[in-house]
């Protein structure tokens, strides 16, 4: 989004698209403190410089003695006060609607794990990296982590919290704006910290029924069976298969992609095999059975994660990179 | 142009040869094991400045890397691995080996005991000993560097530290244990000082409001230090030995570790910006040639916010999955952090009003800290107000907001303290044109390289990331550029003050017409700091014309 | 002033007339006010120590209210006898301590060498005991943390780590070991100080000629930390002996 001079100065482009009524509720009370911190810090810059302009250095200046002024401390005392009070319920006010999800919100169950976010929805089915909300319904992200703490972030719709391994925390929000937000990990945690990230699509019911259902709209395009290849590329950014696999020949956590189909690879329990489709598959959904020489084996399973056709496409991509 | 300073620009009686504490007893062995404060104070000097340079190497290396977002430095490419190690380390070292030991091992160190009239502080081998301490705690840190690095960044949070990270955590964890001590011992040292060194006549309320301010820091040192020490020891712990507090594996929680760990780093906070609002209380009052306005408010200012700070550690942890009641009695206790700065800024503003304000170096930083502190405290109010605090939080808003606290206002105050107290420390004057230029220059480049992070973090940009979406790339570029007007600014202050060694010793005792007694002392003081003891005979900051006319 | 100026911090400076202390140092104007200095630098230390127990105490009761019951049957295998009977060696010794700061105070050298032997014979019986007790846990395998291999059977079931699923206390034994690796920790570094307070009473009857009614502050500033570290013990007692 492009932004003028004055939105920086108004502080609008300080914030992000908003993506929910309480986004909207966030930023009234984002940009009201700002507004007072721009009228204090013009005022104490200006006091500042003025002072140090018009008592500037003069021989003979006799500076007048006065140590206090009893009225102008309490004054200056309690007047904060008054406004960080006021500041404050402002701030509790929004947050208590942040803090108790409602009744009727569409649970949605959040895994974190060093480094991909994986979703459960309520039939069952699961994505990775890749979460899909109805518009205007409330959804409600109960979450936990495999392993170290992770952060689950959605800028658009100002929340976020800690995933805290061995306890359940939970966001929600109703998502009022069609179209895809970005959600990322927001606590550190590790080497690819920055890597845990995903695209958060808000759909009509109908598409969002269609998307658990079948995989959604994304997979309208290569229905026809045409592009199988492409289709696997975009289930290997989708499902982070890119934060260990890589595509270009360098060596990461797991072997890389290219060049990978029809070559012979030895195993970690001595034996070797030619990798070809059914390789591929068991690799998927029993990674551990028989891992590459040379790799640890920490592949997660993606069993009741990859639908039949994103494994067929994973596949064909696969193939495809000579 | 330059004004006068001071009326009698005298150098005052001196015997010749003039000996004094730099050119007595100058062998090696001789500084290795002095106990005079003013040797260890400008020992601590170079060491905390030392890792302050290897830090800020480090900061400047980041900013480089995140210059573009293709990861390289100097045509090397950084991996994310290695990436998090910098930033680790970078924190580490700011925090544990030059913020937090900096003002009080070398300024204060320096200046408390000359500012109280006395001879040394209360137990000067323990002073030694915590300098000593202080080396090993950070051969260890650089230690833990070459044997593997760190990355966990500077909060070390569980279970990430305690079960996952590569490296040598316990090593660095153990060295901030060693530092820890020194820390202690340092504001233990202070606290005696104060209690029972000062000068004939002076009562509490006579003390220079620096002496308020570390006083205020030594009390946060003694009381927050061990729980720190404490925390970071069954760190360590968990890790070799699986205890059970930390990690939920083993039946641990890692919120508890940061509830400990906050419990001593928000106060840490306030040993670092204390000593800063000290200095400043020093400054203003000596270069507007007026007395300080509101001197019990700011000394009562700087005790509130040392107890203040060990209520409100729980605003760092509002989305950690603390209790959402603790969420709201934390937000609330933040906000009383607010009343005595803003007590300390109105004070100095009305302690500038009707003064006679010389414009040296030293004040130059002065009023850059009160223009950055306001940011710094500012936009710390959208971070204790929850709702927006949860927006922000994790985000380079809370990089920005504390690099302007920590740095706009700590460093900015040290380094306007050190060209204060130079003269004094070293007998000699620096270029003061330069000096100016500098300090400019440091204005700038800090506003360049932070204000871009405000606006990156408020529009999402997680801190301690690697990658980061195209559209921040120019802020991050701008900000990439301001870290070289710092870098440059920061090396001309050293080239000029080391510059300043080479003249000879003759500045005058007073340079800068300051009230308080470490100016009744020649500069450099001598060994024992008075030649008779000092009494005082008039509160500090008395600009009145008797103050002037000699004592009698 | 002459060029040779005296060392700062050296033992004295005779030449400012006889009835100077030898152990009065140069930036002190007098000895009460060296004293008093010293007395407060040793209560600033000891609030220190009180708060580094404390963390720990803070550790001890949160884990023990999320494992409640594991730690009432953990703590059935301490000897409570031998937990007792610290108790009151270290309750006299406190008082032998008393005794001989009151001896230093009255110039009374034998006096005072005796109550600081006694007291360092406590000192011995406490840590005699603490061996005993150790070495019992030792046995049983009731060890902190991941050495936690209990062979007493039945009541304190061992857990091999992960055995109750990846996370989560739900149906683990981890309370027993947690219970265990407290009570290392917190007797063991009680135990540290004892052993330090055990090398300073040495280092006091070594130089213990030098200690008058004109200079005890050293006996009196062990006095301090030797009743501290007493006290800790008079809260680690209950906390760990006396669950109910």
């Amino acid at each position: 989004m492009e932004h003028s001079f004055i939105d920086y100065i108004t502080g609008q482009a300080m914030l992000p698209p908003r993506g929910s009524a309480y986004a909207a509720e966030v930023d009234q009370v984002f940009i009201g403190i700002y507004w007072l911190c721009v009228v204090l810090f013009v005022g104490i810059t200006f006091a500042t410089l003025y002072f140090a302009w018009r008592y500037r250095f003069k021989a003979g200046r006799v500076t007048p003695h006065f140590t206090h002024n009893t009225t102008l401390e309490i004054l200056w005392s309690v007047g904060p006060l008054l406004i960080c009070v006021g500041l404050f319920f402002w701030g509790l006010n929004g947050w208590m609607k942040f803090a108790v999800a409602p009744g009727d919100a569409m649970e949605v169950v959040v895994t974190g794990k060093q480094w991909l976010w994986q979703f459960e929805y309520p039939d069952g089915s699961r994505t990775v990296n890749d979460l899909h909300a109805p518009v205007n319904k409330p959804i409600k992200l109960t979450m936990t982590s495999e392993d170290v703490l992770h952060d689950f972030f959605v800028p658009d719709m100002r929340v976020k919290h800690d995933v805290v391994p061995g306890r359940y925390t939970q966001i929600w929000f109703t998502p009022n704006v069609l179209g895809p937000h970005t959600f990322t990990c927001a606590e550190y945690c590790g080497k690819d910290h920055s890597g845990m990230k995903g695209i958060l699509t808000v759909e009509s019911q109908e598409d969002f029924d269609k998307f658990v259902a079948t995989g959604g709209s994304e997979w309208e395009p290569y229905r026809d069976g045409n592009n199988w290849a492409g289709w696997g590329k975009l289930q290997y950014e989708r499902k982070g298969c890119n934060s260990c696999h890589s595509v270009d020949g360098t060596s990461s956590k797991g072997p890389t992609w290219k060049g990978l189909f029809g070559k012979t690879e030895s195993f970690a329990d001595g034996t070797t095999g030619v990798i070809d489709a059914a390789y591929l598959e068991q690799s998927m959904l029993q990674p551990n059975a028989k891992v590459v020489k040379g790799f640890e084996p920490i592949m997660p399973t993606f069993q009741g994660l990859l639908r039949n056709h994103e494994i067929k496409g994973l596949q064909a991509y696969i193939e495809s990179l000579k | 142009m330059e004004p006068v300073l001071h009326s009698e620009q005298q150098v005052g009686h001196r015997p010749a040869p003039f000996t004094h504490y730099l050119n007595e007893n100058t062998s090696l062995w001789d500084w290795m094991t002095t106990v005079d404060h003013k040797r260890i104070g400008l020992m601590y000097l170079v060491a905390s400045g030392f890792f302050f340079m290897i830090g800020g190497l480090l900061a400047l290396a980041l900013r480089l890397v995140l210059l573009t977002p293709k990861h390289t430095l100097l045509g090397l490419t950084v991996d994310a691995d290695s990436y998090n190690k910098l930033f680790t380390l970078h924190g580490a070292i700011m925090v544990f080996l030059f913020i937090i030991p900096a003002i009080p091992g070398s300024l204060t160190n320096f200046v408390l005991p000359l500012m109280l009239g006395a001879k040394d502080v209360a137990f000067p081998k323990l002073n030694l000993a915590s300098f000593y301490i202080y080396v090993i705690g950070a051969t260890m840190a650089v230690s833990s560097i070459i044997i593997g690095g760190v990355d966990t960044g500077w909060t070390f949070y569980t279970p990430y530290s305690s079960s996952f990270a590569n490296g040598s955590v316990a090593m660095m964890t153990m060295s901030v244990f060693v530092l820890g001590f020194s820390s202690i011992l340092t504001g233990l040292n202070f606290i005696a000082t104060v209690h029972k060194l000062r000068a004939p006549g002076m009562g509490w309320f006579d003390m220079p409001l620096f002496v308020w301010g570390m006083y205020s820091t030594a009390v946060i040192q003694i009381l927050a230090t061990p729980v720190l020490a404490i925390t970071v020891v069954l760190l360590a712990i968990e890790k070799t030995l699986h205890i059970g507090i930390f990690d939920p594996r083993y039946g641990g929680d890692p919120v508890l570790f940061q509830h400990f760990f906050w419990f001593y780093s928000h106060p840490a906070v306030y040993i670092m910006i204390l000593p800063g609002m000290a200095i400043i209380s020093e400054l203003i009052p000596t270069f507007s040639k007026k007395t300080i306005f509101g001197y019990r408010a700011i000394a009562y200012s700087s005790v509130s916010l040392a107890l203040v700070s060990f209520i409100v550690w729980g605003h760092h942890m509002f989305v950690s999955g603390q209790s959402q009641l603790a969420t709201v009695v934390f937000s609330a206790l933040t906000f009383l952090v607010a009343i005595p700065s803003g007590v300390k800024v109105f004070n100095w503003l009305t302690t500038m009003y009707k003064g006679n304000i010389v414009l040296a170096s030293p004040m130059l930083y002065a009023i850059a800290f009160l223009i950055l502190f306001a940011i710094g405290g500012l936009t710390g109010i959208f971070l204790g107000t929850l709702s927006t605090d949860v927006h922000l939080t994790d985000t380079y808003f809370v990089v920005a907001h504390f690099h302007y606290v920590m740095m706009g206002s700590t460093v900015t105050a040290f380094i306007g303290g050190l060209h204060y107290w130079w003269p004094k420390m070293t007998g000699r004057m620096y270029n003061e044109k330069l000096a100016k230029i500098a300090c400019v220059l440091w204005f700038i480049g800090f506003n360049a390289t932070f204000i871009p992070q405000f606006i990156m973090g408020s529009q999402g940009m997680p801190r301690r990331y690697y990658n980061y979406l195209d559209q921040f790339q120019p802020f991050h570029a701008f900000s990439t550029v301001g870290s070289w007007i710092i870098g440059l600014s920061l090396f001309m202050t050293l080239a000029y003050l080391l510059a300043s060694l080479r003249k000879p010793c003759d500045a005058p005792d007073d340079p800068w017409g300051g009230t308080t007694l470490e100016w009744k002392t020649s500069s450099p003081p001598i060994t024992h700091n008075f030649a008779d003891q000092p009494v005082l005979e008039r509160e500090p900051y008395d600009y009145r014309p008797a103050a002037t006319a000699g004592k009698h | 002033m002459s060029t040779t100026t005296p060392e700062l911090h050296t033992h004295g400076d005779h030449s400012h007339g006889g009835d100077h202390n030898p152990y009065h140092q140069h930036h002190f104007t007098t000895m009460e006010q060296q004293f008093d200095t010293s007395k407060i630098g040793m209560w600033t230390f000891l609030a220190t120590e009180v708060l580094m127990f404390g963390g720990l105490f803070v550790g001890f009761g949160l884990s023990q209210g999320k494992f409640p019951q594991e730690f009432v049957d953990a703590h059935h295998h301490l000897q409570r006898w031998a937990g007792a009977l610290n108790t009151v060696v270290l309750l006299i010794s406190s008082w032998t301590m008393v005794m001989a700061v009151n001896a230093a105070k009255t110039s009374d050298k034998a006096k005072m060498k005796m109550f600081l032997i006694a007291t360092f014979v406590c000192a011995c019986i406490f840590m005699g005991v603490k061996y005993y007790e150790y070495s019992h846990k030792f046995e049983e395998g009731l060890l902190p943390g991941r050495f936690y291999v209990s062979q007493v059977t039945d009541t304190l079931k061992a857990c091999v780590d992960g055995a109750a699923g990846a996370y989560g206390p739900a149906g683990c034994t981890h309370g027993y070991a947690t219970f265990f690796s407290f009570y290392f920790m917190m007797t063991g570094l009680h135990g540290i100080h004892i052993l330090i307070g055990m090398g300073l009473i040495l280092w006091l009857l070594k130089n213990a000629d030098k200690f008058s009614a004109a200079y005890y502050t050293p006996v009196d500033l062990f006095g301090l930390y030797w009743h501290i570290v007493d006290m800790i013990w008079i809260y680690l007692f209950p906390l760990y002996y006396l669950i109910s």
